[in-house]
């Protein structure tokens, strides 16, 4: 039996990993509660934070920024493109307004003002964003974020970040604020498993190997990192040997990191709840076929709409679950060894 | 506060809108003739880059003259000065006018006019606010304006800083539903620093905005939202001062008792203004003139200015 090397997993999750009980048993938090937890922390460092909501701070818990800083709280009412562009406003003025709300309705609704008051005059703004991807399952598909990945990614000096657990949040939800110009922060509705240790080492743009392997590489984004760290697992007990990249930043892209796992694996399955179009499958796969073209597979949102229904079941019904995940991993190795 | 239109306003009256530094607040017939200047640099910008909407430059003209030769605190010499007066020209289109502003004021050197929708000029077809000294936000999509201004006011207010907010918006462009969000949200800030001023030119790209989507009573909107709404003649220049001017001083006072109203100034103007043959007529909303035709508006514009 091949032994597996991990980084920066808890060693709970790794117990967890091996009994295959991470996602029924892992203790976890929907990463909107990290998000809204962190900024308190973060607004009490930098005065400058200020924190908008359109009506969905309860839902989000942004409601504890309200509370420690009411002058610093602005609820826009259900009004997207005014609160998207009022933050443009605030940012001019040197504060650091972090407009939060749903991703379906932030990245559509107030697209515009996201790309031209926002991103094309780089303006300091981030864009908080919860229910991303089908993680809002039972809400049905006008409240699942599919397209927000893909959407922010073609917004020229879009920071695109969607990290994979409570504590990496957390992170991302610091760095934003310290980063000059705008940041998309991509956040889930239901819980993900906290999978990492207090050492990992966030930075906006660098994607980091959780996990060795030299068959293939699953990189991962969000709430499907978890998925693909048991799907790793699942696959080191049939003898492959399978690297897991937590690519929590979609824009800049680690082009690096992606090339190395490709060079090194020879085979690569991304794995996104948002779907296949234009997100990180789409960013993976434009890397390798201008530098270095291996066999890959997409795994995410098949071009349709979900239905309601719980999470879990929704990635099984819609071809993302883990068994899916490592379908494609074994096919990807497949195709490789029968080039080789 | 009212200032007499026709003379300078006093030190007393003005000690808020400390004006410039480096310029006396123009007289009415000095910003009449200015907006006269504005005009021409409207006509030959257009003229030579065969590009650009003339009409909606023109009605702005007057208002945007006032804002920038007399009524704003300013400093052409520090145009990142954090307690500037802003200026979003909401209907980002009509940027000519803001541009031509900017440089009769001294925020850069008037050969750029040449420059406008150029390669690599600072004078962007739509004002962006990274290319140009001045611009303080970029604009062009419209419906934006009055959102970013009402952040821009919630920012000065929560740094306490007193600066003010202007925002032009067109008769037009208020067809787009997110103007109306912010509308909403101003008076529930209580943001008397801010002013909204409607360039309601009438026309808009396709005709008559009474044609195409009729309004109704742009000043019964917006008081029913709480703002303070006046009706003016936004090509009137002494009328557009008063407002103003009154606006800003508005900005201090409490409107109502623990509550500051913001100001809507509903300024009824003519497309084109200025050049009888633009004068309310659509085709002008973004067509360039040829060389005869800019001569000919030139020639009108300069005879009046000196009449």
């Amino acid at each position: 039996m091949l032994a597996s090397v991990t980084h920066y997993i808890r060693s709970d999750v790794l117990k967890l990993l091996e009994d295959g009980s991470l996602l029924t048993h892992g203790a976890g938090q929907a990463t909107r509660y990290a998000y809204a937890e962190a900024i308190v922390d973060v607004g009490r460092r930098d005065p400058r934070v200020v924190v908008l909501d359109v009506d969905v701070a309860k839902s989000l818990g942004t409601t504890a920024f309200a509370e420690a800083f009411p002058e610093r709280a602005f609820n826009f009412g259900i009004a997207e493109q005014n609160m998207v562009a009022a933050a443009a406003g605030l940012a001019t003025t040197g504060l650091i307004p972090f407009a939060s709300g749903y991703a379906v309705f932030l990245t559509m609704r107030a697209l515009d003002q996201v790309r031209n008051s926002i991103h094309y005059p780089r303006l300091n703004v981030k864009i908080a964003s919860s229910h991303g991807g089908i993680t809002p399952g039972p809400d049905g598909p006008t409240h699942q974020g599919q397209e927000d990945l893909s959407l922010m990614r073609a917004i020229a000096n879009a920071t695109v970040v969607a990290a994979a657990d409570p504590l990496t949040t957390r992170l991302a939800t610091s760095a934003a604020a310290a980063w000059e110009g705008p940041v998309y922060l991509s956040f889930t509705r239901d819980p993900v498993p906290y999978l990492y240790t207090d050492d990992y080492p966030f930075e906006i743009g660098k994607a980091v190997v959780v996990r060795d392997g030299l068959d293939a590489t699953i990189v991962a984004v969000r709430d499907m990192v978890c998925q693909a760290l048991v799907a790793a697992e699942l696959l080191r007990t049939r003898g492959l040997s399978v690297r897991v990249v937590d690519c929590h930043t979609l824009k800049p892209l680690d082009a690096q990191t992606i090339l190395s796992a490709a060079e090194e694996t020879g085979a690569v399955v991304t794995a996104e709840s948002n779907t296949i179009i234009g997100g990180l499958g789409s960013a993976v796969a434009e890397i390798l076929v201008e530098n270095y073209p291996v066999p890959m597979q997409r795994i995410g949102l098949r071009d349709t709409y979900a239905e309601s229904g719980p999470y879990p079941d929704l990635l099984v019904k819609y071809g993302m679950s883990t068994a899916h995940i490592a379908a494609a991993v074994e096919n990807v190795v497949e195709r490789k060894r029968a080039r080789a | 506060m009212t200032v007499d239109p026709g003379t300078m306003p006093s030190d007393a009256g003005s000690a808020r809108a400390v004006v410039n530094g480096d310029l006396a607040p123009l007289t009415i017939a000095q910003l009449e003739r200015m907006a006269g200047t504005i005009r021409c640099d409207i006509i030959e910008m257009i003229c030579t880059a065969q590009a650009g909407h003339p009409g909606g430059s023109l009605s702005a003209a007057d208002i945007v003259t006032a804002l920038y030769f007399r009524v704003m605190r300013i400093d052409p010499r520090n145009p990142s000065w954090p307690d500037r007066d802003r200026f979003i020209l909401s209907k980002g289109h009509a940027c000519p006018v803001w541009y031509s502003a900017l440089a009769e004021r001294g925020y850069f050197d008037k050969r750029h006019l040449a420059t406008l929708r150029r390669l690599d000029s600072i004078l962007q077809g739509h004002p962006d606010m990274r290319k140009t000294p001045g611009i303080d936000m970029t604009a062009g999509s419209l419906g934006h304006g009055l959102s970013v201004g009402l952040g821009m006011a919630l920012g000065g207010r929560l740094q306490g800083r007193d600066y003010h907010v202007w925002v032009v918006l067109g008769d037009g462009e208020v067809q787009e539903g997110s103007v109306w969000e912010a509308a909403m949200a101003a008076p529930r800030w209580n943001l008397g620093n801010l002013t909204a001023i409607v360039d309601c030119n009438r026309l808009q790209n396709d005709g008559y905005v009474q044609d195409i989507m009729p309004a109704g009573s742009l000043a019964d909107k917006w008081r029913a939202f709480g703002w303070t709404a006046r009706e003016i003649d936004g090509n009137d220049m002494a009328e557009v001062v008063r407002a103003l001017e009154e606006a800003r001083a508005g900005s201090t006072a409490p409107v109502r008792a623990g509550t500051m109203a913001p100001v809507c100034i509903i300024a009824h103007t003519v497309k084109g203004k200025g050049v009888s043959y633009m004068e309310d007529v659509a085709a002008w909303h973004g067509r360039a003139p040829c060389l005869e035709e800019a001569e000919l508006a030139l020639d009108e514009i300069r005879r009046a200015c000196a009449g």
